[in-house]
Parts: structure tokens; sequence; C-alpha cells
């Protein structure tokens, strides 16, 4: 009896199956919850590859629908599969806009020449070190690196002005980093246009001599930093706000701002750039757009505790304003060789 | 006697060789796109081959390919023998939590080990008290072994306690009533049972432990798989990774090699139609508090410290008021896939488990060399194949969910191979043949003798592969259709951003719903 029970079970899922994969040839699973309550737009509707996390992006596209009756479909990931994904695709991809974390992301599907060039009205808003000469992309809005530091155990005071300061025995065993991050790679990318590849070869020697110890990204090292594991740790600004409100408490750590200039006092750039393949252009560009107008850029620094890169914008509470920081000289252009610095971190021996 | 015509046996042999060819071809669709991206590289990529970084990267692999499955193996044999042979207290709900890790994701369960166990963890906090200022460093090949190991055990467990339920007990009690002691029976008659079952979840723990990216990356092992991500992630290096990614389907051979070695040419299944019966159940007496402190162990480590974590974050979030993702359409996708996802694999590997199980000749071996060939590969190596193939000459189906499936039906194809492969071997072919003799097509026969016979094996490939395809992300992420979320891809969105209380939400849905089905198959195997 059991037998037969088992077979008839089997068939049913079979059954099953197959009736739901003929469903999805009829749009049976509303992926994106609202095609059931708005009517079927096909054309004007804005596909998006974003590289940024759902949790930032989402109730932004809820105001951009809500503003222009511009509807958005996304596809997350990291930004590397997705720039790996539209390098696959070529001409053929469905994408309209791609959103990534970082400047490697878009440098490397703009030098395969997918973008389009953006208007000269959205490009101006912005200033020129945040986005692409080319005119391909342009930032929507900015990261610092930081020294998050144990307020236990160091005094500002005793913090180096810039990042060679770290080379000094004395920070033997405190320092934290994440070479594989991709903010990271970034600083030294910097790092090598600054100071040159035997400098930076051998800042990060020191780093190693002084035992840094290796996370595999910001989040569990600015932990790592307030739960004392280690002294300090390099990062970008936001992780600490972010993981300070999750935790409801006041975290024994704090963000330092190298005031000596040079490759550790970096703003870097989340951006955006509209595919030259884009199926939907015009809305493209209105959305690349929006990510510019006051109201999304307020969202960035108010909900991110990022920096707006437009004019006007207020930042979050406790952070300070971006003139105030003693930025290197680099334009986004020269931040974009992130194979070079992979190399370099290779050899050394800080990345497999 | 009624005459089966010609057509009736040998089409049924074409089209299961047909089906068999089909599935083949689409599992080595990712081996193709490795080819042409790698032989871009040139000459660059024979040089990558031979640098000492690379050989290093290999040895890693290997090491942890072989410790993981050992560990798994010492781990599981001891627990699936308590929770089948033994009168261990609470039998019932040991098998059932035992084999639940499984359906934690790698990359959750890996950052909750560290947070935990790290130097400055939980742990230590807990243990500040006694002077306690930190512990050692897990992360390394220690961290990976360890979480892997916890992960995919139940893999081995699966299918020893698959075997241990099959075998015959009239062997075990030739060797009692022969004088042997216990212990003596089980090593010399029990164990070398359990052979092709330990080989068979030993490959599957060995390939899983090869392709994951969330543990090696958390504890910063660096594995192909980790290395073939960085490729990607900083060096935007298609063909670098393509050509460390052939490396790795040549390791995947390599290690399928020893597995059929150790297989032989011995049989396992049952010598006659004997009527099935229960073994007797061993008296723990006195060793049952042991028992249950393993028992206990395992599942603290496995399950209830992620479960515990999780719920913490969430509740924390809670208290503070964070808002929650509303996850209804992620729920519902996921399920969805999955429901389809799980019986598509099934009858993908069917014809390649028939014909690999049926066959010790060369062509049953190759069948199974290639069902296994691509298992290692890491999901983003699968979903980008896919997308080259997918965009250039299947576009009507591009950014699809059909493409989705068939990136699933890639990967998990060989797990549902190995557990079908595992509950052949275990069926007596004489039965099959009665079935013939006595006027049965093919067709029928498979249907009323061997599916029934190796229903339990039916039923495992079904469980398994919809709660691997619940945690899959890489290869979601890269094929989903734009819109498409599902439970791993919110989970994975919220924890790169340390939104600890969004990303507790998703996993606590994603880990109880995927327990359903294995809980429901391990009861119902052990104790139907």
């Amino acid at each position: 009896m059991k037998i037969v029970g088992f077979r008839k079970a089997l068939l049913v899922g079979f059954l099953a199956a197959g009736c739901l994969v003929s469903g999805c040839v009829s749009g049976a699973p509303d992926a994106s919850g609202t095609a059931l309550s708005a009517p079927p737009v096909a054309s004007g509707e804005v596909v998006l590859y974003s590289g940024r996390e759902e949790s930032l992006v989402a109730p932004l596209l809820v105001k951009f629908t809500a503003a222009t009756g511009i509807p958005v479909k996304v596809k997350y990931g990291s930004t590397a599969e997705l720039a790996a994904t539209l390098l696959e695709e070529g001409s053929r991809s469905p994408a309209d806009v791609f959103w990534a974390q970082d400047p490697g992301g878009l440098g490397a599907v703009a030098a395969a020449d997918l973008l389009a060039t953006l208007p000269q009205t959205t490009l101006g808003l912005v200033p020129m070190n945040f986005r692409s000469a080319r005119g391909d992309w342009v930032g929507v809005s900015g990261r610092a690196r930081v020294v998050v530091y144990n307020t236990n155990k160091v005094l500002p005071a005793d913090l180096p002005p810039d990042m060679w300061g770290f080379t000094e025995p004395q920070w033997m065993g405190r320092i934290g980093w994440a070479p594989g991050n991709g903010s990271f790679q970034v600083m030294v990318t910097a790092m090598r246009k600054l100071w040159g590849e035997e400098k930076t070869r051998a800042w990060l020697q020191a780093m190693i001599a002084n035992d840094a110890k290796e996370y595999p990204k910001n989040t569990p090292l600015v932990q790592a930093v307030a739960n004392g594991e280690i002294e300090v740790g390099f990062s970008n600004h936001y992780y600490l706000l972010q993981i300070s409100k999750e935790a409801g408490t006041g975290l024994a750590a704090a963000n330092y701002f190298l005031p000596g200039g040079g490759p550790g006092s970096l703003v870097m750039v989340a951006g955006v750039g509209q595919l030259a393949t884009a199926p939907n252009s015009a809305n493209a560009q209105r959305f690349i757009q929006y990510l510019l107008e006051p109201a999304a850029q307020g969202y960035f620094a108010q909900d991110t505790f990022e920096y707006p890169l437009i004019a006007g914008v207020e930042i979050a509470p406790g952070l300070q304003p971006l003139a105030s920081l003693n930025i290197a000289a680099l334009g986004v252009g020269d931040l974009i060789d992130t194979r070079g610095t992979v190399d370099l971190l290779q050899d050394v021996g800080a990345l497999e | 006697m009624r005459q089966l015509s010609f057509w009736r046996v040998s089409g049924w042999r074409w089209l299961l060789r047909g089906a068999a060819a089909a599935v083949l071809a689409l599992v080595l669709l990712p081996l193709c796109y490795l080819l042409v991206r790698a032989s871009e590289a040139g000459p660059a990529a024979l040089q990558l081959l031979f640098e000492a970084r690379t050989l290093r990267v290999l040895a890693r692999s290997v090491a942890l390919a072989l410790a993981v499955p050992l560990l798994s193996a010492l781990l599981a044999v001891p627990l699936a023998w308590l929770t089948t042979r033994t009168d261990l207290p609470l039998r019932r709900m040991w098998a059932v939590v035992t084999a639940l890790p499984l359906v934690i994701p790698s990359y959750i369960f890996a950052y909750l080990l560290v947070s935990v166990l790290g130097p400055r963890g939980l742990l230590q906090q807990l243990l500040q008290p006694l002077g306690i200022e930190r512990l050692p460093d897990i992360e390394g090949f220690p961290g990976a072994l360890l979480a892997l190991t916890l992960l995919c055990y139940p893999y081995v467990l699966l299918t020893v306690r698959a075997a241990l339920l099959s075998v015959d007990p009239a062997l075990e009690e030739a060797g009692r009533s022969l004088g042997l002691s216990p212990w003596r029976t089980f090593v010399r008659i029990t164990l070398p049972l359990l052979r092709p079952a330990l080989a068979g979840g030993g490959v599957l723990a060995a390939l899983y432990t090869l392709r994951d990216f969330g543990a090696v990356s958390v504890m910063r092992y660096g594995t192909f798989t980790r290395v073939i991500y960085i490729q990607y992630q900083s060096a935007f290096d298609r063909s670098g990774a393509a050509v460390l990614a052939l490396m790795l389907v040549a390791l995947t051979i390599g290690l399928q090699a020893l597995e059929l070695n150790t297989r032989g040419r011995a049989r396992y299944h049952r010598g006659h139609a004997a009527a099935k019966r229960k073994p007797m159940l061993v008296h723990l007496g006195r060793w049952r508090w042991p028992a249950l402190l393993l028992c206990a162990a395992v599942a603290l480590l496995g399950v209830g410290m992620p479960a515990a974590v999780l719920l913490f974050w969430l509740v924390r979030g809670l208290t503070l008021g964070t808002p929650l993702p509303a996850l209804w359409n992620a729920t519902g996708n996921s399920v969805y896939v999955c429901l389809v996802a799980a019986p598509l694999a099934l009858l993908g590997a069917l014809p390649l488990a028939l014909i690999a199980g049926r066959q010790r000749s060369g062509s049953g071996r190759l069948v199974e060399r290639v069902a296994y060939s691509a298992f290692a590969l890491p999901g983003i190596v699968v979903g980008l194949a896919l997308v080259f193939f997918g965009a250039r000459y299947v576009p009507a189906i591009y950014q699809s969910v059909f493409l989705l499936q068939a990136g699933y039906l890639i990967l998990f194809v060989p797990e549902a191979f190995g557990a079908l492969r595992a509950a052949l071997g275990s069926v007596n072919p004489s039965l099959m043949e009665a079935g013939r003799t006595l006027g049965r097509a093919p067709a029928q026969v498979l249907r009323s003798v061997t599916l029934p016979l190796m229903r339990n094996g039916v039923l495992a490939a079904l469980a398994i592969v919809f709660l691997t395809a619940m945690k899959e992300l890489p290869a979601t992420l890269i094929l989903a259709p734009p819109g498409m979320g599902t439970l791993a891809t919110s989970i994975w969105g919220a924890v790169t951003q340390a939104y600890f209380a969004a990303a507790a939400l998703p996993a606590v849905l994603l880990i109880g719903i995927s327990s359903v089905p294995l809980a429901i198959f391990t009861l119902r195997e052990a104790y139907q």
C-alpha cells in the first residue's frame, strides 16, 4: 500500500512541477510585487543592475516611481558579479542602468565601450573629480576612508597624521585590515598613484611585518575594533555608524579622518552609468538624474550616512563635512587600476 | 508468453541514452565556456598554471577536500549508527536535528562561527569572568575545516544512515552467532558494507567543499573558489578565472578516481529476495550518556549556535524598532523555484543513474565522471557560462526563470545523481531481471520495481536538492530575472552591509522552510 502511495505522491509532484513550469510562461511568479495592481508597462520600465544592496536601493526606488511614474526592475548582485555579467552579455544586455559600489566595476564596463555618454546637465551636477573623464558614468554618493580606533585603548592624539605612520613598530599587533575588500584596494591604488610602486610595496610589507590581522571585509573588521580584538582598522566611514545603529548602544570605537592628506584621506564614489544598448534610454537618464536630485541625495546622507555629492544637502550628524577633509587630489580615473593593485597585493603576500 | 516488440525494448534504451546525453551536454556547458575564456588568456594561462601561488592554492584545496570528508565520516558514522541501531533516548529528534546543518547557508554559518568562536567573540565574553582575554584565532585551515565539516557531514550522515537501514540484518546476526563481539561485528561486517555509502557521501562532501565560497571567504582560506572570486572581483579577469576553474575541474576528476577505486568491484545489495526487516536495537546502557553528549555537542555547534545568534539579532532589531523587510515575494520565489528545481534535477539524474548503476562498463563510468565533473565549479562560473550562452543563442529565455532553472539543473543534477546512484546500488538486479522475464517492458519494470525499491534514494534526492537550491546564492544572483529576489539574496544583501536584524529574518525563514522536507524525509526513512 505504501508503495502505491509513494508512486502517486511522486506523480503528483512531477505534475505539480510541470504546472509550475508552464505557469511561469504566463508570468505566474509575480516577481516585482507591483505588477498585479499596476497596469502592465512594457516599454517604460527601467531595468537596473544594482551592485548596491537592496536595503539601500529599494526604498529609494519606491520614491522614484512615486515621483515619476516610471517603474524599475532591479537585479541585485555584487558589483563585480554584475560587471562580469554585463561583459558577458555585451550588446545583448537587457539592462538600462548599472549602479556600482565602486569606480572599478564601472571602469571595467566602460573600458569595453558598453556605457553611453551622459548628458552634460547630469554630469555638471557633480564635481569633476567624482565622475568619469569620458562622461560615461557619474558618482552619486561618497564614502571616506577612515581609521577606526578603539576608544578605550587609543587616544586620537596617538594616531599618526597619515597612512605611512602605521609602519612604525609601535603598531605591532594592533592593526586590522581587509586586503580583499574593494575599497581597501582603491586606497592601495591611490597609494600607487601618489607614492609610487616601491613606497606602496614598502608600506604593505611594513603592515605584514607589523602583523596586521586580516579580515574578510569591513563589517567584521570594524566589529573587531569595537570589541577590542584589534586597536585600529582601515575602513570606510559609514560601517561604524551602521553597526552602532544596529547595536543600539554606544560602541567603544570612533572614526578618525587622517588629517595629513595622502592616500589615506580618500573619498571614493559609488556611481551609475547608462548602458549604450539601453532599451529604454530616456527613462534611464531620468533615473540617473533623479539620483542627483536633492531628494535622493538627502536620502543617501541621512539614511545610509554617505556623503551627498551635490551642493546644498545636509550631511548626517557626527560626520565631518567633505570640505573640511584633506582630500587627496585624485580623479576617479586614477583609481580604476585595481588589477595592478591586486597583482601587487598578491605579490607581497597580502592576498591569495 | 507475450513477446515484447523490438521497439519497446530498444526504443526505451535509446530514450534513456538520449535523455542522458541531453543532460550531460547541459552539464558540460560551463566547461565549454571555460575553454572559450581560458583560450583568450594565451601564454599567460600557462604561466598562471605553474606559478608557486597557484600550486599553493592547489595544495590547500586538496588538503581541505580530503580533510572535510574524513572528519565528516568520523562524525557521521557514530551519529548514523546511534540514530538507527540503538535505543538512544529521543532517537527521532536526534535523527532530525543532526541532519539540520545541511540547511544553513555557508556564508551565514561561517560568519556566525567567527562571531561566536573568534578571539573576542561571544564565547570569549562568556569566559571573560574566568580571566580569559582572548581565544586563539580559528581563521585559516582550522576554521574552514570546522565550518565545512559541520555543514557537509550531513551528506555522509544521510547516505550512511540509508545504508544502515538497508543492510540485511541477517549478515550481522550471522557474525554474532559465530561468536563476534558487537564491536567486532561492526568493524568486520557493518563497516565494510558501508563502504559505498561512505565513498558516495564523502565525494559529495569533498565536491561541496571545493565549490563552496562562503566558508572559505569568511575564514580567509585561499582555495580555488576564493581565488577564482578574487580574479573576478578585483581584477575583472575572466580569462585568469577560467584557467583556475579548469584546474578545479581537473582536481574534481582526480578526486573521483579515488572514489571509484575505493568502491572496487564488490556488490552491496542483498543476496537474495530476503524480506526487509528491522535489525535488533543495541541496548546502550550506561553508554547512552556519552552518546547523548556527542549528539548534543554536534547539534549545539551545528544548529543551536546559529539559531541562537540569529534569534538574538532578530529580537535585538525588533526591540530597537528596526524596520524589517517584507519577505512575502522573496519567500514565494524561493519556494517556487526550489519546488521546480528538485523534481527537475531528479528527472535529469535518473537516466544517468540508471546507466551508471547498471553498466559496470566504461560507458557507465564515463557517465559518472562527466556527471560529477562540473559539480565542484563555483556558482559564479555556472552563472556566467549560462549568461554567455543564454544571451547569445537563446535570447528568448535569457534573464527568465528558465535560465535560472537550467543553472540549477547543472548545479544540482550531481547531487541528485549521488543519492540515486547509492540507492540503486543497494537494489538487487535480479529483481529487475525477474520483472523482465515475467514479460514487463523496461519502462514498466522501472516504474513498478526499481523506483519503488529505491524510493528512499528518490526522496533523499528531492529533499537535498530542494534545500541546497534554497541556500544557493552566486548563480541565483546572476541568473534570476531582474526583480526576482529570493530569501538567499535577501540575506546576502543585508549581511554584507551589517544590517543584522534585516538579515536574520530571511535566514530564520530559509532555515525553517528547508527544515521541513529534511525532517519529513528523515522521519519517513527511518521510522516508517
